[in-house]
């Protein structure tokens, strides 16, 4: 079929969200991008496949770059077939920003390389591969231990009278994880910042390709620990999609409570270190308070508290009876009530909103350029929520509200959180008045070599791309789990401009990403 | 402020008993005599290490500073450099992009030392194993007093975990 948005043709691709696959030529690669940028299309997610082993039904089959490009009509997959004697194309960075890290990674990873003018620094490989080695081409050997190369990176340095340099990291000076920021400043002044990331790096897409489609639910639950159900629910709606599994209405029902339970235990938890951040302990103490009030509910109802491993392809693992789900409406209604007060203390406490407004900004048009997404673009007027864009079950009929701000500061990543909370608060009751009655589970069919699917759902740091690739016999060809941090990580870096660097903390809890989910 | 300080009194104070420890825990026999326990019972200095877990450990690290818990109450406290901390809480699998950080990180931590792996890829690598990119368990890179299984372990159990750690009982 033709696409709407775009001249080429694209097959409809099986599963829960409005997806179409298309194979393209690396030489139309640029104008397509092009096109589709002119038309605002998002990009969604950059990887690339070692296609080598299906070389007996595809004579010539070498390596792979992959797009995702979300259109209103919904997501494209794009596939660039590349030779394997001269796996390049032309990068797509100047179209697209965000794409410089993802290309990076797939230069990494399999040696599929942009162009001669891209940036080809090493993003994820740092020292622990050679730089001849690609730990996803299918003939590396995962479980050797590559020889160590030598870590030079080229930081960009900043000239100038009483310009200077803070390195920060990889070790922390609080509980966070592990990453390197490279401060120069003038003064307290940031002139710049750059993120080296990686540092976690631990082979997840390569352990997905040596375990069964049903051991990767377990693995997808563990990408990024805080958004757990995220990725277990786009694992899910992947290998449902891949498999033409139907999961019943009161698994997609839970899914939903799970998600939005997620979301609010992790704005909690954000919106009491962001009073923490500015000497508001307060808020911390508080909001803990309720977060781990929450947590225990969730242990409490579905034996998890962050709820791991209760969504697995065909529905879910756990379910809830008349009488938890009134347990359940009633607990968010009493922390409900608390967070209206708290939220009038925040927004009345001028110390804690001198320091929120203005602080850390990203201006709208700077958002639409780059590619922001998810909480923190919402915060910068990208108005899309994939829950309201393609309100598939169990959103259908709840008409979810999307939280929106256009000052793009951490106040206004602030402000979304507070909204988001109490949506997400209206959404679980609504669920639970309208849990369809039924099974939580349906068998999985086998999945056919080839067959394809997406998962594609709205976390609470954005939305989540699964898209997996089978390579039969239940087993995994390729499956790469992408996270909206790879996105907003590159935003971090402007947000500080021109900002002092005490604020630095501040500003990066607001936009609080996630190192496990890009370092992979 | 009047509605913040009420607040803070109608909260009232929710902090819980601390648990106990349980040398089932324990990896390595108490090296420490009682007199630097006994000093490190009052005064115990942490420095948390992520060497490469899914980021699920930190959050009931974090929680752990909750009023609920209140890890503070105990004298145990979070401090920014390895070079102030008696103890280090490691997470993981180590990914060998950190395996350097944390040797030296541990290097940094003056003697007496004490490491508590935390969470089952901490503890045994878990689901990420060994690999090309992945050293596995803590173990495998710094020695490790006691270590912590759980996915994640709930923040009563990292308690115990660090009791364990400054107590005088040997493993069973």
């Amino acid at each position: 079929m033709r696409l709407n948005e775009l001249p080429i043709e694209a097959e409809p691709l099986a599963g829960a969200m409005p997806a179409f696959c298309a194979t393209v030529p690396a030489v139309e690669l640029r104008s397509i991008c092009e096109q589709a940028r002119a038309r605002k299309a998002r990009l969604v997610a950059l990887w690339g496949s070692d296609e080598t082993p299906r070389i007996e039904s595809n004579p010539g089959a070498g390596y792979a770059l992959h797009i995702a490009l979300a259109f209103p009509s919904g997501l494209l997959w794009l596939s660039v077939p590349l030779s394997r004697e001269d796996p390049r194309y032309p990068g797509i960075a100047d179209i697209y920003p965000s794409a410089n890290r993802m290309q990076r990674a797939a230069a990494d990873l399999l040696g599929i390389a942009p162009s001669a003018d891209a940036d080809r620094r090493k993003w994820l490989r740092h020292a622990a591969w050679p730089e001849d080695a690609f730990p996803l081409r299918k003939d590396f050997d995962a479980t050797g231990r590559p020889g160590r190369d030598e870590d030079r990176y080229a930081f960009v340095t900043v000239g100038g009278e009483g310009v200077h340099e803070i390195p920060v990291g990889p070790v922390h000076a609080g509980t966070i994880e592990p990453g390197h920021f490279r401060f120069s400043i003038v003064g307290e002044k940031i002139l710049r910042l750059e993120e080296r990331l990686g540092y976690k790096h631990k082979g997840i897409e390569k352990r997905f390709e040596a375990i069964t489609l049903e051991e990767g639910a377990k693995l997808a639950g563990r990408v990024s620990g805080d958004s757990t159900v995220a990725y277990a629910w786009a694992y899910a709606m992947a290998v449902e999609g891949a498999t033409g599994t139907v999961p019943p209405p009161r698994a997609l029902a839970l899914r939903g409570i799970l998600l939005e339970l997620e979301r609010i235990a992790n704005h909690l938890g954000d919106l009491g270190y962001l009073g923490n951040d500015v000497a508001l302990s307060f808020g911390f103490f508080q909001f803990w308070r309720l977060k781990e009030d929450l947590l225990r509910t969730n242990a409490g109802l579905f034996g998890h508290r962050y709820l791991m491993d209760l969504i697995a392809p065909g529905g879910v693992a756990k379910n809830l009876s008349r009488r938890e789900a009134e347990l359940l409406v009633e607990h968010i209604e009493s922390i409900r009530r608390e967070v209206v007060t708290l939220k009038s203390i925040y927004d009345e406490h001028a110390g804690a909103q001198d320091r929120f407004i203005m602080t850390g900004q990203v201006l709208p048009e700077l958002a639409e350029r780059t590619g922001l997404t998810g909480l923190a673009g919402r915060a910068s007027g990208i108005a899309h929520d994939l829950r309201v864009d393609h309100p598939i079950p169990p959103w259908q009929q709840l008409d979810p509200r999307m939280a929106s701000h256009t000052r793009g500061d951490v106040a206004a990543r602030v402000s979304v959180r507070f909204d988001e909370v109490f949506e997400s608060m209206r959404l679980i009751k609504a669920l639970v008045e309208q849990l369809p009655p039924g099974e939580i589970r349906a068998p999985v069919a086998a999945a056919e070599a080839g067959a394809r699917g997406l998962g594609w759902v709205e976390g609470w740091r954005g939305e989540v791309l699964i898209a997996l690739d089978v390579a039969g016999a239940g087993r995994i060809h390729r499956l790469h789990p992408h996270d909206p941090s790879w996105q907003n990580w590159p935003l971090l870096e402007h947000a500080v401009h021109g900002n002092i660097v005490p604020d630095f903390p501040l500003i990066n809890k607001s936009f609080n990403l996630s190192y496990s989910g890009q370092d992979l | 402020m009047y509605q913040l300080l009420k607040q803070i009194a109608k909260t009232g104070i929710v902090t819980e008993p601390a648990p106990h420890p349980d040398t089932a825990l324990r990896a390595l026999e108490q090296r420490l005599g009682e007199v630097i326990l006994k000093h490190f019972g009052r005064a115990l200095a942490i420095r948390h290490v992520d060497a490469g877990s899914c980021n699920g450990c930190e959050l009931e690290i974090h929680a752990m500073n909750s009023p609920y818990y209140n890890l503070e109450q105990l004298g145990i406290k979070f401090v920014a450099s390895p070079r102030h901390a008696d103890m280090l809480l490691v997470t993981g699998p180590v990914s060998r992009n950190m395996e350097v950080a944390l040797k030296r990180t541990w290097e940094a931590t003056p003697d007496p030392k004490l490491v508590v792996a935390i969470g089952d890829c901490g503890c045994t690598g878990g689901i990420f194993g060994e690999s090309y990119a992945s050293c596995g368990r803590i173990s495998n890179v710094i020695p490790v007093d006691v270590a912590v299984p759980g996915c994640p372990p709930a923040p009563v159990a990292i308690m115990q975990g660090i009791l364990t750690a400054i107590s005088t009982g040997q493993r069973r």
